[in-house]
């Protein structure tokens, strides 16, 4: 069957969630911008809602099972309150969700446990590396066998949490193919940098830069590894969702905007010239999300094109969230250049979804 | 409910069945007759008609329901989704063809959505007989489009013979002729004429009227020659005090203020629209087959997965004309699930048109210009598919109307609030 409406149990999540991200993280985006830093409340706050506790089974501490779609949903409406703030709630998936995907036995029952069923603690993934044509299929950062563990070597950027993270998954080439590695905390080897990174938009979101040098790591999955593409997909679907999250915020404050603002006597909303910007907003908007949809039902259901899908879904959300974005701030006119107004960080938040990756998973 | 992609069995069925018509009897023949402007496609109309009758279907391309077997779990209406898909898979052998496939058409949609249970027994029985039957809508006047209220067309009741006495001129007719003018092969046909029975009365006073093929004073003036789908008449009519009988009026025959006979007409394009983008998009994904059927005899692979900076330019418009065809396509399905489980869907009905219009143009427009001389050669449909295409974002509503109907949907504003 073909069918677009979320189940019942998903309504609800998607009810809770949304709530959270207007009420809470939306009023909150701006001052965490500019401080830096997402209130510790808030996350604990968002933490509750057990977006990933939900998609743990029982046996390992959670109360469900992993559903991209459902975690597509999530991720749009976490990332329509603020995508530094929804990154910041999540981040422990970064670690957790892989884990679940591609680790052993033993790596469940040892990580799971302990980061569903306690408070929110700093979890994350070193996935990006510091060049133009990033990809994470040839990684620079190596891995080697060296008896039943593995030693890596490389430079990470853009990790989320990394100076208190507990534990990190850290993704490097072996043997010509990526693969991830759990790295504990404070393992010999493992540099993480004092300062911060600092980026054009999501500056709430505390990154660092990682150097590993000869570091001990245990493979994901153990001996035999795993599919890395299952991965990649997860990441790539959350992405586009966040994508499709951060423009939906964008033509909603546009929308409400150019329907107050006054200009030659009518409202801007009135005049074709804005209303037919709002209009192609909405619909492209719509189109990637059914796109998103799409790439993540087919991840949960190995649909045997589902790593296509979720290639396709990545690049045309973040096109998508470049284009209403941009289109966001053009309709506050000069007002959209100032940070103040909330479509402003949404621009410079919407420009990342291309050369981001790895931040959030489904 | 829930979110699932998962085409039903019949669909898939269907479709595989439907391919085969579109490579051997659509394709086979695409070039001869868009050489040869207005001939008929004997082989494929008398085909269709009766594949379709014997489907079930009534002898036309229209929206079917299975009764479910006895004891067997009822499932969700797929009606829509059924009709979206042929018109995909036809189109995708040739759109102007698919227009041309037999039955009541917009005609006939326009009977059904306004007409009486008696009316719709005389004038829809037809499509169903032996004979391949067309039926055409005429709503566009040489001054009025999209401003459907300001059609001129006038029906004056002649109150002694209780007869409808109409005038005016219409263009634009898809299938006007094979509706009206009689051929020995096909049966009797009728058109649908949009009229004003008072003009005072604006939108309220319009009404549709339905014209029996060979009404006296009805003159099919031309067939317009055209860009693309140049198998599918367009004709000019004009209406000369043409007599027609009192009961041939679809809603009152009487104008009250509550009246919302014209809505009826604006319903039947909730439903139309996706049907029209999914015609598109059968273009679309022709275009984009054939360009990387080309591309891979030539030795270019596109290498999904990697990051933009590392495409080539081909790479980078294939795989956004991708994301665009199956967006596009997606938007499709979702507005014609929504019609066939009851949900209003006049804003997902004319996005699905929007971007439709767009996406066909556009990647039939890109697929020409990667392939060069390849795109542009008569020997290859290629370049006849990029001028089919173009009517997407035309008919059933320009990209720009259907822009204006979302804006105001997703707005709340009215017609007189945003012009």
């Amino acid at each position: 069957m073909y069918s677009f409406e979320p189940n019942e149990e998903q309504q609800m999540l998607v009810d809770a969630v949304g709530k959270y991200a207007a009420n809470d993280l939306r009023p909150a985006a701006h001052d965490a911008e500019e401080g830096r830093e997402f209130p510790k409340k808030l996350v604990s706050k968002g933490w509750e809602l057990g977006l990933l506790q939900a998609s743990v089974p029982e046996s390992y501490g959670g109360f469900g099972d992993r559903s991209a779609v459902t975690g597509a949903l999530a991720v749009e409406e976490m990332a329509f309150g603020d995508l530094a703030g929804a990154l910041s709630v999540m981040a422990p998936s970064l670690f957790a969700t892989p884990i679940l995907i591609g680790g052993s036995e033993e790596q469940k029952q040892q990580y799971l446990p302990k980061i569903v069923c306690g408070e929110w603690a700093p979890y994350t993934a070193a996935l990006m590396e510091m060049s133009f044509d990033f990809d994470a299929h040839s990684l620079k950062t190596t891995a080697k066998a060296d008896g039943e563990q593995y030693v890596l070597n490389g430079e990470k950027i853009f990790v989320p949490f990394a100076k208190d993270a507990e534990a990190m998954v850290v993704y490097a080439n072996f043997n010509g193919v990526t693969q991830g590695f759990i790295v504990a905390k404070g393992s010999t080897g493992l540099v993480v940098s004092e300062e911060r990174e600092k980026l054009m938009g999501l500056n709430a979101l505390p990154m660092y830069r990682v150097k590993l040098e000869n570091v001990t790591a245990s493979r994901l999955g153990g001996a035999s590894g795993h599919d890395f593409e299952l991965i990649l997909a997860a990441m790539r679907i959350a992405s586009a969702a966040a994508a499709v999250g951060v423009a939906k915020s964008s033509f909603e404050y546009a929308k409400n905007y150019a329907k107050e603002r006054d200009a030659f006597g009518v409202k801007i909303a009135q005049k074709q010239a804005v209303a037919f910007m709002l209009a192609e907003m909405r619909t492209e908007i719509e189109a990637m999300r059914l796109l998103t949809w799409e790439a993540a039902w087919k991840l949960d259901n190995q649909k045997e094109d589902f790593c296509i899908d979720a290639y396709l879904a990545f690049t045309g959300s973040a096109d998508m969230a470049m284009m209403v974005t941009d289109r966001g701030v053009q309709i506050y006119g000069g007002h959209g250049y100032i940070r103040e107004n909330p479509v402003e960080l949404l621009m410079r938040n919407g420009r990342g979804f291309p050369m981001l990756l790895g931040l959030a998973i489904v | 409910m829930t979110i699932e992609f998962e085409a039903p069995k019949p669909i898939v069925q269907q479709q595989v069945m439907l391919k085969t018509v579109a490579e051997n009897m659509m394709r086979s023949v695409s070039r001869e007759f868009d050489e040869n402007e207005h001939s008929i496609p004997w082989d494929y109309v008398e085909f269709m008609h009766t594949a379709m009758k014997a489907a079930g279907g009534g002898g036309g391309l229209t929206v079917t329901e299975e009764k479910p077997k006895e004891g067997a779990e009822k499932r969700p209406p797929i009606g829509y989704q059924k009709l979206a898909t042929q018109i995909e898979m036809l189109s995708w052998g040739d759109v102007g063809m698919y227009l041309i496939t037999p039955g009541g058409g917009l005609g006939a949609a326009a009977v059904a959505a306004a007409g009486s249970p008696e009316q719709k027994a005389k004038f829809l029985e037809r499509f169903n007989g032996d004979k391949p039957t067309y039926a055409a809508m005429c709503m566009t006047e040489p001054g009025a489009g999209s401003d459907t209220s300001s059609i001129r067309t006038r029906a004056v009741l002649d109150e002694a013979t209780k007869e409808w006495i109409i005038n005016g001129e219409k263009i634009f007719v898809t299938g006007g002729d094979k509706s009206f003018t009689e051929y020995e092969k096909l049966g009797k046909g009728f058109i649908v004429v949009w009229a004003s029975i008072d003009p005072s009365a604006g939108r309220s006073g319009m009404r549709a009227f339905v014209i029996e093929s060979g009404t006296p004073g009805v003159k099919i003036n031309k067939l317009e020659h055209k860009m693309g789908i140049r198998v599918s008449d367009t004709a000019a009519i004009s209406l000369v005090d043409v007599r027609v009988p009192f009961e041939n009026v679809l809603g009152k025959p009487t104008v009250e203020k509550t009246n919302t006979g014209f809505k009826g007409a604006m319903a039947t394009f909730d439903a139309t629209r996706p049907l029209v983008a999914a015609s598109g998009i059968g273009v679309a994904r022709a275009a984009l087959e054939f360009l990387k059927e080309k591309l891979e005899e030539n030795g270019v692979k596109i290498r999904y997965g990697l990051p933009r900076q590392k495409l080539t330019n081909i790479e980078r418009e294939v795989i956004d004309m991708e994301i665009m065809v199956k967006s596009a396509w997606l938007m499709v399905l979702k507005a014609v699930w929504m019609a066939d489980n009851k949900k209003p869907n006049a804003l997902e009905s004319s996005m699905c048109k929007v971007k439709a219009g767009d996406v066909t143009t556009k990647v039939t427009q890109k697929a020409v210009e990667i392939l060069g001389p390849l795109g542009y050669s008569r020997e290859l449909l290629l370049e006849k598919w990029f001028r089919d295409a173009k009517i997407t974002d035309i008919y059933e509503g320009t990209g720009q109307i259907n822009r204006l109907v979302v804006a105001r949907q997703i707005l709340g504003y009215t017609g007189a609030e945003l012009r």
